[in-house]
């Protein structure tokens, strides 16, 4: 399969950026769309050109690290998958296919298609954790959960970070991403001592790493690779409503 | 080129692991944290631990040196800690709570472990393991790792390979990211308690030894490019394992040995390099684009079933296969454990189908999992609780629906057993430089079993360092570094002058280039199957790309800069030297053990043959010109080695 791909090219936080074509040829319909890049990066080099910069790992779906605007749609066509699990068989032989870093203010551009997610870990650095400190475990069956909310949690749980929520996000709200810990630290027995602090804590940080406010869009769930629900944003304002009562 | 064994490496002196107490093995842990000298708390604050890597070893360590109050600085060169590739761990953990009350005990986890590694590991930190084992869960889940879970509200248990009870906890095909979480999480509290300095997007690229002690790295700070020197009281690696040496593997593309390396080019001697794990279940090579290899949860041989054709060139559909005309072969060769055999012996069968001309898919180099039985039996939506993201996952990569077609699957590189050698207080032999994790040699032997890398990089990050480290923080804090000093400003000069001389070659050939012809090397020479004959040709030929690679390499960019070339480029250039190593390493031990298999050691049917009499050490090398071996007996008082049988 042949692509005329448009990438951005910006060399560091100073420079403007800017879109450039390349046209990329001979690529198997099997390959990721990563690969895909990997064979412009290859022949790039030969060509002594600066090969583009992306952020990438696991190449399977759960590290989070990867994430394009793939024709302005945050990990591509797809639903619910990364860009490192998207392949070139779900493209027509010949598309034109731009490609775009996440967009936020809270995600400064590093160089080309990396971005700075270092906004996210702050977040959790407020309050996404159960204090437990090692060693002081109670035995694991001393308090059961309720399958129902152990699912719950879990499902919650498997948010990946990666950001596309955000990128989607007409706002550049990180609320999906917080929605998602608060729910899955809310909904186990664990969680409950600090339930209250931690949503009031995450929302503080949140606003303050630059994110902006959730409108309910609900862009952030239709491009979120692991289906995480916008009824856990519904969630979130629940407690947090609750907690401030309370406070 | 002829190479003969002989003037390949130099024999050392015997070692021994000094920190081990002797005496009855259920209270020998007890014991050394007993002998352990202490480090009040006030004294604590003015001692730093450098921990390099952040998974499930490093995450969990930092976290819990730093509750401690220790200062901790943290290294990762992802953008962020939770992103580590411990977080693709699928299927699970092991712990012996026998809360399925069928039999299970520390001692048979133990037991397991110890036969599953095919009696190359100590007894002593196995057993020690399979302790921590239950106290990992109860860590896990006071911090809200959502483990699957019964009706009753109660955790659910699953069987993997190697044992006969279920004693397996997870959450869904997702274990390692949920535990990873629970660690990145304690993390980022203590980051925010400022017990913790996270330092993403770095890399180490060299240990600082100071008067025979490890204190402190050199870095790269991947953004900027700007190199710099970081000094503390003791050094933490767990910088995960080498797989990626063979270019495709289960890896993330970033893992590397470089961390790892370093430290041995420093003195600390590397153990077991040529025991790699091959998993059985990963998705078939589908093209020569291909950059990583995708691995199927070995959970998912609980219900599926292996088969190929019984004849060779039978090119029907699967579904078109009669039942008599499939060969279920792990079943029919190993009645007793059936699919379930460890991953060793399932990879090395899939490899005999294969040459036989029985495999499936294109090129032949596959096997099915089917099923079909399975969804029968329990029902579509059971199967689809139970692996659904793996089935998700699979479909996605292959456009196959393994709800309808069997799956295909071939073995692929997995995890590395070898590493860093390390003493019952994860201590290397460099003092203060402590390895956990995959990133150490210690508790799998020559094969891991399923569910226990999770097991050991929290039982290392949780349990274990951080009170073995006590013993030898309790002498510190030690003497201010100069930075001035030769050792220092040699470490640095070194990382500076070696990444000016990968961006002065400008040659006409790339990184990935040179990194995918030593995989291929690696796999056809050093991979499922070893000979002498074809060790001895690999060493010629990785030595001579090696000099290529340093000839003809291209890296584009400056050092100043974010630049990925430049990364891989180092990390390249260590894996050629340990590649070396591990060939070595296989070349020297004349027996199959686990994941090693030489073709000249096995039994008239094909299985591992063991040499207890000449082989039951860890091989631990020393760096030099030539590698010196010095060899650490293993000695078993309670599991007595034997042939390891799954029949």
């Amino acid at each position: 399969m042949d692509f005329q791909v448009r990438v951005w090219r910006q060399s560091g936080p100073g420079d403007r950026g800017r879109m450039v074509g390349y046209d990329v040829t001979d690529i198997s319909p099997d390959a990721s769309f990563l690969e895909m890049l990997d064979v412009l990066n290859e022949k790039l080099i030969l060509d002594g050109d600066d090969p583009v910069a992306f952020d990438h790992d696991c190449r399977e779906g759960i590290c989070g690290m990867c994430g394009l605007m793939i024709n302005g749609v945050a990990h591509g066509p797809e639903r619910a998958t990364t860009t490192c699990q998207l392949h070139m068989r779900h493209f027509n032989d010949g598309d034109r296919i731009d490609v775009e870093p996440w967009r936020a203010a809270a995600f400064p551009v590093v160089k080309d298609l990396v971005v700075d997610r270092g906004a996210f870990d702050s977040i959790i650095q407020a309050g996404g954790y159960i204090t437990a400190p090692t060693g002081a475990a109670p035995e694991a069956h001393a308090t059961p959960v309720p399958k129902a909310d152990a699912d719950a949690a879990f499902e919650a749980a498997t948010c990946i970070g990666c950001g596309a929520c955000v990128a989607a996000c007409p706002n550049g709200s990180s609320m999906l991403f917080t929605a998602a810990k608060v729910s899955h630290l809310g909904l186990l027995p664990q969680g409950q001592p600090e339930r209250d602090s931690r949503v009031l804590d995450m929302i503080e940080a949140q606003d303050a790493a630059g994110f902006g406010g959730c409108s309910n869009a609900g862009e952030c769930t239709t491009v979120c690779p692991k289906g995480i629900p916008l009824t856990l944003i519904g969630r979130l304002n629940a407690d947090y409503r609750q907690a401030l009562r309370k406070s | 080129m002829d190479l003969d064994e002989r003037d390949l490496y130099e024999l050392g002196g015997e070692i021994r692991d000094a920190a081990a107490p002797d005496g009855p093995i259920e209270t020998r842990w007890e014991r050394r944290q007993f002998a352990t000298k202490l480090v009040n708390p006030a004294n604590r604050r003015k001692l730093t631990v450098i921990v390099v890597g952040t998974g499930l070893a490093g995450g969990s360590a930092a976290a819990t040196l730093a509750e401690a109050g220790y200062r901790v600085r943290s290294y990762c060169y992802q953008d962020s800690p939770r992103r580590a590739h411990s977080i693709a761990a699928q299927g699970g953990i092991n712990a012996a709570k026998n809360y399925r009350n069928d039999g299970d005990s520390v001692y048979r986890l133990f037991y397991d472990t110890v036969k599953g590694g095919d009696f190359r590991a100590r007894e002593a930190n196995v057993y020690r393991l399979a302790q921590l084992s239950v106290n990992i869960i109860d860590q896990c889940v006071a911090q809200g790792v959502p483990f699957a879970r019964e009706y009753g509200g109660l955790l659910d248990n699953r069987s993997f390979g190697g044992a006969q009870v279920s004693r397996t906890f997870y959450a869904r095909g997702q274990t390692g990211q949920q535990l990873l979480l629970g660690a990145y999480q304690a993390m980022e509290r203590q980051i925010a308690a400022g017990a913790i300095e996270m330092n993403s997007r770095h890399e180490m690229l060299e240990l600082i030894v100071v008067a025979g002690r490890a204190r402190g790295i050199v870095v790269r700070d991947l953004v900027t490019g700007e190199i710099t020197t970081d000094f503390a009281d003791a050094v933490v690696l767990a910088s995960g394992g080498y797989g990626n040496v063979f270019f495709l593997s289960t890896n993330a593309k970033g893992c590397n040995v470089t961390a790892s390396w370093r430290a041995h080019r420093k003195g600390a001697l590397f153990a077991n390099p040529c025991y790699t794990q091959i998993h059985p279940t990963c998705i078939p090579e589908s093209g020569t684009h291909q950059s990583k290899l995708t691995l199927m949860s070995e959970s998912l041989r609980n219900d599926g079933r292996v088969w190929v054709p019984r004849v060779s060139g039978d090119s029907r559909k699967p579904g078109d296969i009669p039942e008599d005309e499939r060969d279920y072969y792990l079943e029919r060769i190993y009645p007793s454990f059936g699919n379930l055999v460890p991953r060793d012996i399932a990879s090395r069968a899939a490899k005999n189908v294969c040459d036989e001309g029985r495999g499936v898919g294109p090129g032949g180099l596959g096997v099915y999992l089917d099923f079909a039985d399975a969804i029968e039996r329990l029902g579509r939506a059971s199967v689809e609780e139970k692996y659904g993201n793996l089935f998700e996952m699979y479909q996605r990569i292959t456009g196959e629906d393994p709800y309808l077609v069997p799956m295909r699957i071939y073995p692929a590189v997995h995890y590395t057993m070898g590493g860093l050698w390390v003493d019952y207080d994860l201590q290397s032999t460099i003092p203060g430089l402590f390895v956990i994790g995959e990133a150490n040699f210690s508790d799998h032997g020559a094969n891991r079993l399923g569910a226990s890398a999770l097991m050991q990089g929290l039982a290392d990050g949780y349990f274990v360092l951080p009170n073995t480290i006590n013993d030898y923080l309790a002498a510190g804090p030690f003497e201010k570094v100069d930075a001035a000093s030769p050792d220092v400003v040699g470490a640095r000069a070194a990382v500076q002058e070696r990444l000016d001389r990968l961006l002065a070659i400008d040659g006409d050939r790339t990184v990935d280039s040179f990194h995918r012809e030593l995989g291929h090397l690696m796999w056809e020479y050093c991979g499922m199957e070893r000979t002498a004959e074809g060790l001895t040709k690999a060493i010629g030929l990785i030595r001579g790309l090696r000099d290529e690679f340093w000839a003809r390499v291209k890296v584009p960019g400056t050092g100043e800069q974010l630049n990925q070339n430049l990364e891989k480029a180092g990390r390249v250039a260590d894996f050629f030297e340990l590649a070396e190593l591990m060939c070595i390493d296989a070349l020297h031990r004349r027996e199959s053990a686990g994941g090693h298999f030489r073709a000249e050691s096995q039994t008239p049917d094909g299985e591992a043959l063991r040499h207890d009499d000449d082989f039951s050490y860890v091989a631990a090398w020393a760096y030099g010109e030539k590698p010196t071996l010095h060899r650490e007996p293993l000695d078993f008082t309670y599991v007595h080695p034997s042939t390891r049988s799954y029949k």
